[in-house]
């Protein structure tokens, strides 16, 4: 299979074998990895608060999405870079990893319900913008949102107790 | 000596009941390190949206005392869970951090970033962090210090997993 070979590749190549070999490297990725992923989550909470008319309703949601948000992806982006050289120091293993599999599952549907949130939700954003409570459809892609982070980070420690590395 | 007090209390609290149940039930240190990781996203997150806005990085849009006043009130009680779920770690795994220097590190890391914390409060309680003002840089130099020592906390932290001694 050619994703199989693909893994097998970069679990070979040099920078994997660095990362497995060297002692301090992976716990100092996965610190940056926690690092990140934390201010992924709680970013977005802030967020999704605000669209379940939760928390800081005294201002715009798109005010508070955008003020917030770029912290967001620039967090994300550190976590995915971090995250990927973990998983090519044991790419194999990862990938029979069924909480691993359900992690990166959970990360693709909280993408997914966000690209639809702004397909549908936010079209009308400018006539809810200010209210306190947004209407239905922003509280479900928030309460949705939340739920989706909290089992991408129970997911993401449940790896550690789940995989034989060594 | 301190260290065999130490040991004596890990050595108590790893027989105790509580830290039998803790243990023979598989599921119960994943979900306390899980509800204790999303209360350290949520006070890390927290402080940090405040330290960028301090920093005039993010949110330039709402006043400095609005950020701080829609984050800052979180902290404690998140914290107040943190200890929670910290504790029944301990008791769960006594040995895995009372016997381990990143533990303590972590403590006084803890201790650090609360104190700065408190004191970019102060600082823009008192307006020194506005536009302008005579001590904005200070303030700016907590709110700078305040992201490093939290990001130490959570790098510790991880780092407690690396550095316990077997037993």
């Amino acid at each position: 299979m050619m994703l199989r070979e693909l893994f097998d590749t970069l679990e070979a190549s040099g920078l994997a074998e660095h990362i497995r070999e060297n002692d301090n490297l992976f716990p100092l990725i996965e610190s940056l990895h926690v690092v990140a992923v934390s201010l992924v989550v709680g970013s977005i909470f802030a967020v999704d608060l605000r669209l379940l008319g939760v928390s800081w309703t005294a201002r715009p949601a798109s005010r508070v999405a955008n003020g917030i948000l770029p912290l967001t992806w620039a967090a994300f982006a550190l976590a995915a870079c971090t995250g990927g050289l973990m998983f090519i120091s044991h790419a194999v293993k990862y990938l029979g990893n069924a909480c691993f599999d359900a992690k990166l599952l959970l990360i693709a549907v909280a993408g997914i319900n966000m690209v639809v949130f702004h397909l549908i939700a936010s079209r009308d954003q400018a006539r809810w913008d200010v209210q306190a409570r947004p209407p239905f459809k922003a509280r479900v892609a928030g309460g949705l949102s939340i739920a989706l982070w909290i089992s991408v980070v129970a997911c993401g420690r449940w790896i550690g107790f789940t995989m034989e590395v060594g | 000596m301190a260290s065999g007090t130490v040991a004596a209390l890990a050595q108590w609290l790893g027989a105790s009941a509580l830290s039998h149940t803790i243990q023979t039930h598989a599921w119960v240190i994943p979900t306390l390190q899980t509800v204790h990781i999303l209360c350290v996203a949520l006070v890390f997150s927290s402080v940090i949206l405040v330290d960028l806005r301090a920093l005039r990085l993010l949110q330039r849009d709402a006043s400095l005392e609005e950020v701080a006043r829609r984050f800052l009130p979180a902290v404690l009680p998140l914290v107040l869970v943190l200890l929670a779920t910290g504790i029944l770690l301990i008791i769960g795994e006594p040995k895995r951090s009372l016997l381990n220097e990143t533990f303590y590190l972590k403590l006084a890391l803890i201790g650090l970033s609360l104190v700065l914390t408190a004191a970019l409060r102060r600082a823009f309680s008192r307006g020194f962090l506005e536009e302008g003002a005579r001590w904005q840089r200070a303030g700016q130099l907590v709110a700078g210090l305040s992201m490093l020592a939290w990001c130490g906390v959570l790098f510790a932290g991880r780092w407690i997993a690396y550095t316990q001694v077997d037993g």
